[in-house]
């Protein structure tokens, strides 16, 4: 297999702490690969480099043949990457099809373009595909609300229906069902499994550890900003070293 | 081609614009002057409500580029030719250019930052206009017609307007009157059409996601600085045609279109009609316009001869307290109305129209609730 | 050298308002988070305070004095200010002294004037977004100097310095230059050490009370000091009221140096605001440091050596600096990262 992310040597200092210390991580395309890690293991600080929120110190990230590094977010959409934020980060106060057409525009105008003229109404495609992601997630009977009033979890379909209505060839998930109730972070697992299904590769940062093993094909253990393992989801449960950087695997 | 519903809207406001001068007749403003002004402030809020209603940078500058428009107005008629067209053209194009200049600059912040870098170039403009800018804008008299002009087009077109000073004219149609207010009016439209156009088009719709969500929209792929520099500048170019039309109207341009109040007033007319609607912004110009009319001619024995039913000892109270507020104190009545619609109406008069309509369909059961459109 | 000198001290009185002005404007963001575009209209009332002790004291009481005739025939009227007729001497330095007085009078004045704008109006702004916060301060504003516009006209009104400290202060003898080629205004001194003291105690307020540390904590996090169960909303009356006592104050005091009018609160405005965005949006240091800096390179400006090279450079200088600033340092001299931004 073909591998879409490539994360080589990857360091990350904040004043004295080592935030990430040698990353190397490779994602095999048209899997869901899970970080997990204990809290202030350095998962954040990782995702973050790859969407241009931070600029390691030293080390590459290479997505698709292309350097993640030094580049804008909106030109790291472009070339591929979506993502989905620990709090849903929706259009508040547009309505959910709205919502969805804006991701639609920018994969097809671009990342600027003074469309002015042609109206919203004639641009049935991009409507036409937008109505069927909301399907895909739940909320086309909704599609004529306002975001902004929609329930934690409605909102988190919601900026799904955002990513994948762009067909990004990678999508990064940064705690998908934190806040979340049982069973909304039920159904978001289900939600999840049927994306998977369709061949995008993924990347989710997780700390609930039902979400993780419902979804995951591999897993990547980080603590102090080092990958101590990886493996596929079953050998990871065994594997004495995670068990430790758990305080004796309570959780697992 | 737009739908339905749009071309009803457009119909319905080319007509009013048409049939202005019998419509407004009733409440006294159906004369040239004043309805020339609802034209020309109508175009200056349209295009003030495209940056601000969209994406909600709120400018305090905006004076400064219709300042811009009417200078070169009434260069062009000096240098080129009366004919409105060029100078109207011109002003669009300056308005434009020097909203460039300082939306590049302001837009590298958003939020308060904005507002105060837009109101410090306004004022920087203003101060410039009136000292170093004196060969250009003739500082405190104001820029004006000389007999002395060269006006080159006109001389190679073999016009000559001989001794007296000349008033724009469209091709012999002098823009004084009626004729000048059509020619105002005929704008407005266009400039009417054009905003509709950008609110129903995808463009539009990434203006609004500017106001929503910048964070979700560079995570969308997008880049928002363009989107919002291009709103400014539209809305700039809106200002330079307003100016220029105000010198069409009356060819003359001086520093005082420049300062702060003047951006105050078109913030004012913009969200005091309701910021974001289509129609909002002319109806707030309008609103304004006509009580700035009536507000300012007041006097104190005016007052006197309304409140003269009271008994005396109460009358002068009213008379002083109410005369704070007309004539010269208009400032003062538009500044309490600055905060009464802030505080009470923040979606403006459109807002206020749809809750009364919301209110009505509410007590008559069954009427009508299902054919809601949205108030625009 | 002496040249630059003077100019440095030219700059020192303006950079103090600024400075004051930057300062008020700077605290009320950090804790209430609102931007007070009606703050310059607080400067400009703490001017009429001063404008207001000067036309009281001056009252007259008029006399008809039989023993003088007029060129009409009619005895000729003595008029008399009231303060000197009843304190004698006393009423007479009163008088003179009309401008330092008024501060006392501004303090009470501007502390209700700024508890009666924070509970009436701007606290029910807290929660709405920033355009509207700028929106109704900015109309408040309008209101604030039309009100003082047909209550004062429109015209500036001079107030005299006291006559101790009118005349010049030959300082260029005190450090050595030659006589004569330093002479500076006193009360424009007085100004600027005025303001350094103002600034002085506003910051030992918020370094050394508790309350002032509640402050400080509120401009660091916000939210944090909310969630401490401190109770904000008499601490938000108390800072306002305090911020518009501090610009009153400038206001007041300036009015020898620039006769006051109605809409000097919006021209001062400006400038400050340019001074807290060139400061650092957050930053009380760079508030104070910014606001000097800017008085004194306008004062710079304002020379004809460097006008006859730049014309009209002393009018832009401030926004080229502002330009530059955001070019090259966004968040401004001292400006930390996350605040006021969005």
């Amino acid at each position: 297999m073909a591998s879409i992310l490539t994360v080589q040597n990857v360091n990350k200092r904040f004043g004295g702490l080592k935030a990430l210390d040698n990353v190397n991580l490779e994602i095999e395309a048209g899997t869901v690969h899970a970080i997990i890690g204990p809290n202030g293991a350095g998962k954040s600080t990782l995702l973050n480099c790859f969407i241009g929120r931070l600029e390691p110190d030293t080390g590459t990230v290479i997505f698709d043949g292309v350097s993640l590094l030094g580049i804008k977010p909106h030109e790291i959409n472009q070339v591929g990457v979506s993502r989905v934020f620990q709090t849903p980060e929706v259009f508040g106060n547009l309505t959910l099809r709205d919502n969805v057409m804006i991701p639609a525009f920018a994969k097809r105008d671009g990342s600027f373009r003074i469309n002015a003229w042609k109206g919203v109404k004639r641009e049935t495609d991009i409507e036409a595909k937008a109505m069927a992601m909301l399907e895909n997630v739940g909320l086309a009977r909704k599609a004529d609300e306002i975001a902004g009033q929609l329930s934690r979890g409605d909102k988190r379909r919601l900026e799904l229906a955002m990513c994948l209505v762009q067909e990004p060839k990678l999508l990064l998930l940064d705690e998908p069902t934190a806040g979340m109730a049982r069973a909304e972070t039920n159904t978001t697992i289900d939600l999840l499994k049927k994306i998977a299904e369709t061949g995008i590769t993924m990347v989710v940062i997780e700390h609930d550890m039902h979400v993780v093993f419902s979804l995951a094909d591999r897993i990547s253990v980080l603590a102090q900003g080092t990958v101590i393992a990886e493996d596929l989801p079953e050998r990871i449960k065994g594997n004495p070293k995670v068990q430790e950087a758990y305080l004796g695997g309570a959780h697992l | 081609m737009p739908t339905r519903n749009d071309m009803l809207l457009l119909t319905g406001f080319v007509a009013v614009v048409l049939a202005a001068p019998f419509l407004f007749e009733p409440i006294g403003a159906g004369y040239p002057d004043l309805l020339q002004k609802f034209a020309i402030f109508g175009i200056f809020a349209i295009g003030f409500n495209i940056l601000f209603g969209l994406t909600g940078y709120l400018s305090f500058g905006h004076a400064a580029f219709l300042g811009v428009g009417s200078y070169t107005a009434v260069w062009t008629f000096k240098l080129l030719s009366m004919n409105p067209l060029p100078a109207i053209v011109l002003a669009t194009l300056f308005g434009g250019l020097f909203a460039a200049l300082i939306g590049f600059i302001s837009l590298r912040r958003t939020g308060i930052y904005f507002s105060i870098l837009t109101l410090a170039f306004a004022q920087m403009s203003y101060n410039l206009a009136y000292s170093v800018l004196t060969p250009i804008t003739n500082g405190e008299t104001g820029l004006q017609l000389s007999q002395g002009d060269p006006r080159v087009l006109d001389i190679a077109f073999g016009r000559d307007y001989g001794a007296v000073l000349p008033s724009s004219d469209l091709f012999g149609l002098e823009m004084t009157g009626y004729p000048g207010f059509y020619f105002c009016g005929a704008m407005l439209i266009v400039c009417f059409y054009i905003a509709l156009r950008i609110f129903r088009s995808p463009f539009g719709m990434m203006l609004r996601a500017v106001k929503s969500n910048q964070n979700r929209m560079n995570y969308t792929g997008l880049n928002t600085r363009p989107y919002a520099l291009t709103a400014f500048i539209i809305s700039g170019m809106y200002a330079g045609l307003a100016g220029g039309l105000l010198a069409v109207t009356d060819p003359l341009a001086g520093a005082e279109r420049m300062q702060w109040t003047a951006s105050g007033e078109v913030v004012l007319m913009t969200i005091l009609g309701g910021s974001g609607t289509l129609l909002g912004p002319v109806i707030g110009a309008a609103v304004i316009k006509y009580f700035e009319n009536i507000f300012s001619a007041f006097n104190k024995s005016m007052l006197g001869d309304i409140f003269s039913f009271l008994p005396e000892s109460l009358q002068s109270g009213a008379v002083s307290v109410a005369s704070l507020f007309v004539g010269e104190g208009w400032h003062l009545t538009l500044g309490a109305m600055f905060v009464l619609i802030v505080i009470f109406l923040p979606g403006g008069l459109m807002e206020g129209i749809r809750r009364i309509g919301a209110l009505a369909r509410r007590k008559k059961p069954g009427g009508g609730a299902s054919a809601s459109t949205p108030a625009e | 050298m002496d040249a630059i000198f003077l100019q440095i001290l030219n700059g020192l009185d303006k950079g103090g308002a600024y400075a004051l002005i930057a300062l008020g404007l700077t605290i009320i963001f950090g804790t209430l988070g609102v931007v007070n575009f009606a703050h310059g209209a607080l400067f400009m009332l703490g001017a009429f305070c001063a404008v207001s002790i000067k036309a009281l004291f001056s009252m007259n009481k008029v006399a008809l004095d039989p023993t003088q005739m007029t060129a009409w025939g009619t005895p000729m009227e003595i008029r008399t200010p009231y303060i000197i007729d009843w304190f004698g001497d006393f009423g007479a330095t009163l008088l003179d002294y009309s401008v330092p007085v008024s501060i006392l009078i501004a303090i009470p004045v501007m502390l209700l004037l700024g508890v009666i704008m924070e509970r009436g109006l701007i606290r029910h702004f807290y929660k709405r977004p920033h355009a509207d916060q700028i929106l109704v301060t900015f109309g408040l504003a309008i209101v604030l100097q039309e009100l003082v516009k047909s209550q004062f006209g429109a015209n500036p009104i001079p107030q005299p310095a006291p006559e101790a400290a009118q005349g010049m202060i030959d300082f260029g003898l005190a450090i050595g230059f030659d006589a004569g080629n330093v002479v500076y205004p006193a009360w424009r001194l007085i100004y600027f050490l005025f303001s350094l003291a103002i600034i002085g105690i506003v910051f030992a307020f918020l370094q050394f009370t508790t309350f002032g540390m509640v402050v400080r904590a509120g401009m660091a996090d916000r939210e944090t000091v909310g969630l401490l169960g401190i109770d904000i909303d008499r601490r938000f009356t108390i800072v306002f009221g305090m911020a518009a006592v501090v610009a009153g104050l400038a206001g007041a005091m300036y009015t020898p140096i620039l006769s006051p009018d109605y809409h000097m609160g919006m021209d001062f405005l400006v400038l400050s605001f340019v001074v807290v965005v060139v400061g650092g949006m957050g930053s009380l240091g760079g508030a104070v440091a910014a606001g000097f800096l800017l008085g004194i390179l306008q004062s710079f400006a304002s020379m004809n050596e460097v006008k006859n090279i730049f014309p009209g450079i002393d009018q832009i200088i401030i926004y080229l600096i502002a330009v530059v600033i955001l070019l090259v340092r966004p968040r401004g001299l001292m400006g930390r990262k996350g605040v006021m931004e969005g």
